[in-house]
């Protein structure tokens, strides 16, 4: 008896916590979550008027959150800025003393590239290397343990297109995975998302580049056992899913407790500008 | 004039703090990260906020809001849109479960029920991405991010306490 009571109150309970209007409520929990599950179904449909209304709305919620966000970015951009003022005299007594002979380098750069285009139209290799670039700002810079990604203010009306490489100067920083109306969705290398396809030179070795939810490093999966690879070589964009260009510099070799990760190159706190190849 | 004005402003403030504090959060997908031996831990903010509110004063918080509050952080966040949602809302169903069935409430049950109710929330979050969205979830990351929510429950239930007496004095002074 007293356990039927019990059950009685329990579904009440239950009863009243989904189906009743709370007080100044315009709703029911349960109306709430059917229409809840149902936006969630429309995920599903990637085309079509559905898309263009998903697309505007995150545009107009990215703008939103631009502008909210404006005074935290400020800040976090003074102190930046304040940070590499204070490290500027190290960085210049450092550069000082490097023998960089730049135009050495130059020319022994663009001798090589010819040679490589020579040697590509040989085989009748295609080249999907591009130096056309839309330059775009950041919007909003997404970062948590589950999510490395960033916003810019250039979307499909500009002619971003999905898949595409972003870059920061002449390194690789991530692509694009979402394209909006006027605004897109870099997932950064170092997103537990991001597979990127690379090389190891100067041993040539193949792998793929998983972020590992790091700011700093990524690991290397799929790496070859016979091929050598040492800590400093350099791992470059392999180009070989046909989207993301060869020959773009991500980071070097580092070994951690005899494993083995890529360093950035790029700070991906201090991202303002990139690149989206075009 | 000019007091009465700025005394005005701050009793609307705290009024709509639990509603303009959910949106800052959803809009600037503020996670308080924070690193500790070298490890990057978060919290969930917006599951305490939502619970404590919902639990205490639940005509401080509209479902409607909640609702809109999760299609901006599924946004933000880059998830699908609408989990976020489903998660507040049953967040809010539980919480709304716990205040009919409690007779005197107690920050200790509170902080239990909070532990049971995030791993449950967390639980369909982790099912939902992992299965019909082949999301890639850190497990550990996700279990950690939790555990670290249900801790830091304690104190932010305090500064909530504190917030949520100031409304009522200046409801009382009316």
């Amino acid at each position: 008896m007293a356990s039927d009571a019990g059950r009685d109150d329990f579904i009440i309970a239950i009863r009243s916590a989904f189906l009743k209007k709370g007080t100044r409520q315009k709703f029911s929990l349960f109306t709430l979550l059917l229409i809840s599950i149902f936006v969630l179904s429309l995920e599903y449909f990637k085309s079509g008027p559905v898309n263009t209304f998903r697309s505007i709305t995150k545009d107009i919620i990215f703008k939103g959150s631009y502008f909210i966000t404006g005074p935290f970015v400020y800040i976090k951009n003074n102190y930046y800025n304040f940070k590499d003022h204070l490290q500027m005299y190290e960085e210049y007594t450092d550069l000082k003393n490097k023998d960089l002979n730049l135009s050495s380098l130059l020319h022994e750069n663009k001798f090589y590239k010819s040679e490589n285009e020579r040697l590509k139209k040989l085989i009748d290799e295609k080249n999907i290397y591009s130096d056309d670039f839309i330059l775009s700002k950041i919007l909003l810079d997404q970062q948590s343990p589950y999510l490395k990604s960033v916003i810019i203010n250039k979307g499909f009306k500009h002619g971003i297109t999905l898949g595409v490489a972003v870059k920061e100067q002449s390194y690789f920083v991530g692509k694009i995975i979402n394209v909006n109306l006027l605004t897109s969705r870099i997932l950064l290398a170092s997103d537990l998302n991001s597979k990127i396809p690379v090389i190891i030179e100067p041993a040539g070795a193949n792998a793929i580049l998983s972020g590992q939810g790091q700011n700093d490093y990524a690991e290397l999966e799929y790496l070859p056992k016979l091929k050598k690879i040492k800590e400093g070589n350099i791992v470059y964009t392999s180009g070989v899913d046909g989207i993301i260009p060869p020959a773009i510099p991500i980071g070097k070799v580092i070994e951690k407790d005899d494993d083995i990760f890529v360093e950035f190159f790029v700070d991906f706190n201090q991202l303002k500008f990139v690149k989206v190849n075009n | 004039m000019a007091i009465t004005g700025i005394r005005k402003i701050y009793k609307s403030f705290i009024h709509t703090f639990p509603i303009i504090f959910l949106f800052f959060l959803a809009f600037t997908g503020f996670d308080f990260s924070f690193f500790l031996f070298k490890s990057n831990f978060s919290f969930n903010f917006i599951y305490i906020v939502i619970f404590y509110w919902v639990l205490k004063k639940p005509e401080r918080l509209g479902y409607g809001l909640i609702f809109l509050v999760g299609i901006i952080n599924d946004v933000v966040q880059n998830l699908p849109i609408g989990i976020s949602s489903i998660n507040y809302l049953l967040l809010c169903a539980i919480a709304s479960f716990i205040r009919t069935r409690t007779l005197m409430p107690n920050l200790l049950y509170d902080w239990i029920f909070f532990f049971v109710t995030i791993i449950i929330i967390s639980s369909v979050n982790f099912t939902t991405l992992t299965i019909f969205f082949d999301y890639q979830i850190k497990y550990s990351t996700l279990m950690t991010s939790s555990f670290i929510t249900f801790l830091i429950y304690p104190v932010l239930s305090r500064v909530f306490n504190h917030i949520n007496l100031i409304d009522l004095k200046e409801e009382n002074a009316k």
